[in-house]
């Protein structure tokens, strides 16, 4: 199984985002991850899906049934941009605060809510980046984590339209 | 002009072109039937929605033209889904209206209240909940658009109460519709046509594998000037039936589970499938890593997502199968520029082999039981196979398909996909209304018939005087079938025992006329005798052996080299 970064162009309709996840659950399809948002044109709404998948041409062949869907492009992560924002708490007594805060400081982590017994750090970055933060952080204690999903866009603004596969 | 939202809708669907439509009424919906009963659009009460739902399928399989079904929300919206079901499998143009509950109600556990929208969601092309009322005119027109072109399939349009109350400025559809994300494909790549028309050309043992998307492409004329020009024999699927005649000398018959020897062999040697409109269903390949492996395979298809989901093709081409078939016809025309292409002699007189010596065939003992496969080639010898035949689902539907020889397009109505037992009676209330010049024989199973029988009621009150044939074996003939082949002869709830119910009186009590054959001596006569009726609907009971089976057989997901002619082929 390989992941694949999907972006999804879709009408912004009610009840799109339950058509996609419908078809995935119906068809056994694996999600990932999937973040959705208003896009550059007014009315449409960009997602990006994160498909756990051998073969990926079915998932886009379902995906592209969909009435509501207008482009899907698959991204080649290294032609791409991706990002990911996650808020972690780690535990952190007095003794330990310091070192953690230093520890994030090498990945720009950013401490957006500091406790008696926990800080909140809030980091963007790469997917592979982020989850090397979860695992620096995860000796200490891990109390709460939450991810924005993956969120992608091709680096060359001219493949928007080259590049899509369907 | 202001007019409900109720009203726009009537209209709507009038300006569709909408002549007769299938329901039953309730109270969210109750607004749409008050305009309805001004229109000149015929409307259909049915006994029950599921009901209503195959009629407006039965309707559009005769006709090609899209169904129309209404129905209340909660339980009529959910009795529906079947049908929605069942036309999404097979391909068939359908709309459904249904009533919802007031908007302000939804999500409140209201009376009646049932998630139509995401009940149906799985099960339809697309389907619209309608919050802005000023919305109705293009809504009913983009539905129909939907369901009829690109693939065709079931559309439901979910309409709250108060929306159908509410007041709006009429206008007609603009005509136009607003989907930026939805450009059905209808020509194929010139490319992948040359790419085809070369492996034609090189193949020695081709074979056309036909399906239901030949049928609803009209492409019947130009298959027939394909596999004619470049001698190929075709396969007609279970819902390709009438799409090339079963009279042809190039044609194989039906392939699959219980296809012809000669269709499923002639796949399997195959070096070249021409798949046009089929879809590589399990009923067809059998395991599907054992089909046909010796062949390449070009596969056309409306659907880009059939394309490679059961077997990657070498030449795939997206596109509508009457197109392509020109296109295909065209090109090797202009490729071949008067020189000779294959007769593909040895591999035809192969075929021939098959045919001749790997048929099977059934003993009619004069004594009795009957052979339901007698009744079948009764029917057709006694009406020319002048007729629409409408099968449920089970033995009786396999003999209709294996015996009835078929030679014309929407002659052949059933549930192929979803295999809906029942289907029979509703879907030939349907195709008569849409043909009523035609001969409608439903060929009928006791199991199905039971299913779905009120709808008899809805036949002979609107007097629509279709014919039920009812091959009576007292069980649940297929089910029975793997009983006996797979479980020990354990019939576990199959026996639908003896003379319950009496068909005859049965069919009296919902208005029909009765009749009954017990003896292969009674059969032509009682069928000669159901011909004469046409005022009103006619029910005949033929009592045929319990014990008879369908054969040839593929057992599920066994390789089609294995085709079982009788009970022996198994044991």
């Amino acid at each position: 199984m390989k992941l694949h970064v999907l972006s999804v162009l879709v009408e912004d309709k009610p009840g799109v985002l339950a058509r996609v996840s419908s078809m995935f659950a119906r068809r056994g399809f694996n999600i990932h991850s999937l973040a959705v948002g208003p896009s550059a044109e007014p009315g449409n709404s960009l997602m990006t899906v994160v498909v756990n998948a051998d073969e990926i041409e079915q998932v886009v062949k379902q995906l592209r049934k969909l009435i509501n869907t207008i482009k899907i492009t698959e991204l080649d992560p290294a032609e791409s941009v991706e990002r990911e924002v996650m808020l972690v708490r780690v535990s952190a007594d007095p003794t330990q605060r310091s070192e953690i805060l230093d520890a994030a400081g090498v990945f720009k982590a950013k401490a957006v809510d500091v406790g008696a017994t926990s800080v909140t750090f809030e980091i963007t970055g790469t997917p592979s980046k982020v989850n090397d933060f979860l695992e620096l952080m995860r000796p200490y204690g891990l109390m709460d984590v939450v991810k924005s999903g993956w969120i992608a866009l091709s680096r060359d603004p001219k493949n928007r339209n080259l590049r899509a596969i369907s | 002009m202001k007019i409900s939202v109720a009203e726009a809708l009537i209209k709507a669907l009038e300006f569709e072109g909408v002549e007769v439509m299938f329901g039953h009424p309730g109270g969210a919906i109750l607004p749409a039937y008050d305009p309805l009963y001004d229109s000149p659009i015929r409307h259909i009460l049915a006994r029950h929605e599921q009901g209503a739902g195959h009629m407006a399928e039965g309707y559009a399989q005769a006709t090609g033209r899209v169904g129309v079904a209404m129905a209340t929300s909660g339980p009529g919206a959910t009795n529906l889904v079947t049908s929605l079901a069942n036309a999404y499998m097979d391909s068939t143009p359908m709309v459904a209206i249904t009533g919802q509950v007031p908007t302000h109600a939804i999500g409140n556990d209201a009376f009646q209240e049932a998630h139509t929208w995401g009940i149906t969601m799985p099960a339809t092309k697309h389907n619209y909940l309608v919050t802005d009322a000023g919305d109705i005119p293009d809504v009913i027109h983009e539905a129909f658009h939907l369901a009829s072109t690109g693939r065709p399939g079931p559309v439901l349009v979910d309409l709250p109460k108060n929306i159908l109350n509410t007041e709006i400025e009429w206008r007609e559809p603009t005509g136009k519709v607003d989907l930026p994300g939805y450009k059905p494909n209808t020509k194929g790549h010139p490319l992948q046509v040359k790419s085809a028309v070369e492996l034609i050309l090189a193949a020695e043992r081709p074979v056309l594998y036909t399906g239901g998307g030949v049928i609803a492409a009209g492409a019947s004329a130009e298959l027939m000037k394909l596999a004619e020009m470049a001698n190929v024999p075709v396969t007609t699927t279970l819902m390709a039936r009438g799409a090339f005649p079963d009279t042809h000398p190039l044609s194989l018959g039906m392939p699959g589970m219980h296809g012809t020897y000669a269709a499923i062999t002639a796949m399997q040697k195959s070096d070249l499938l021409i798949a046009i409109g089929a879809r590589f269903d399990d009923r067809v390949t059998g395991d599907p890593d054992s089909f046909a492996p010796n062949a390449k395979v070009i596969h056309v298809d409306i659907d880009p997502a059939e394309i490679g989901k059961v077997r990657t093709p070498d030449v795939p081409i997206v596109g509508d199968a009457r197109t392509v078939l020109l296109q295909l016809i065209s090109k090797l025309e202009r490729t071949l520029d008067g020189a000779e292409i294959s007769a593909h002699s040895d591999w035809l007189e192969t075929i021939e082999g098959w045919k001749r010596d790997k048929a099977v065939g059934y003993d009619q003992d004069p004594a009795g039981p009957i052979k339901p496969q007698y009744v079948v080639e009764e029917m057709y010898r006694i009406t020319g196979g002048d007729a629409i035949v409408v099968a449920g689902v089970g033995q009786h539907q396999m003999w209709a398909s294996q015996l009835w020889k078929y030679s014309k397009p929407r002659t052949w109505i059933n549930s192929g996909g979803l295999g809906t037992m029942g289907y029979a009676i509703p879907a030939a209330i349907g195709a008569k209304l849409g043909m009523p010049d035609r001969l409608v024989y439903a060929i009928d199973g006791d199991g199905c018939f039971q299913m779905t029988m009120q709808e008899l009621v809805t036949a002979s009150t609107e007097g629509i005087p279709i014919k039920i044939a009812v091959l009576n074996n007292n069980n649940l003939g297929m089910v029975r079938q793997w009983q006996r082949l797979f479980y020990n002869e354990r019939f576990s709830a199959t026996d639908l025992t003896d003379h319950t119910p009496d068909y005859v009186k049965l069919a009296e009590a919902l208005g029909c006329v009765g009749m009954r054959a017990e003896q292969p001596s009674e059969v032509g006569p009682v069928i000669e005798k159901s011909l004469t009726v046409n005022d009103r609907p006619v029910v005949v009971e033929f009592k045929v052996d319990p014990d008879e089976m369908v054969f040839p057989m593929v057992p599920a997901g066994g390789s089609n080299d294995n085709v079982a002619l009788s009970l022996e082929d198994l044991q």
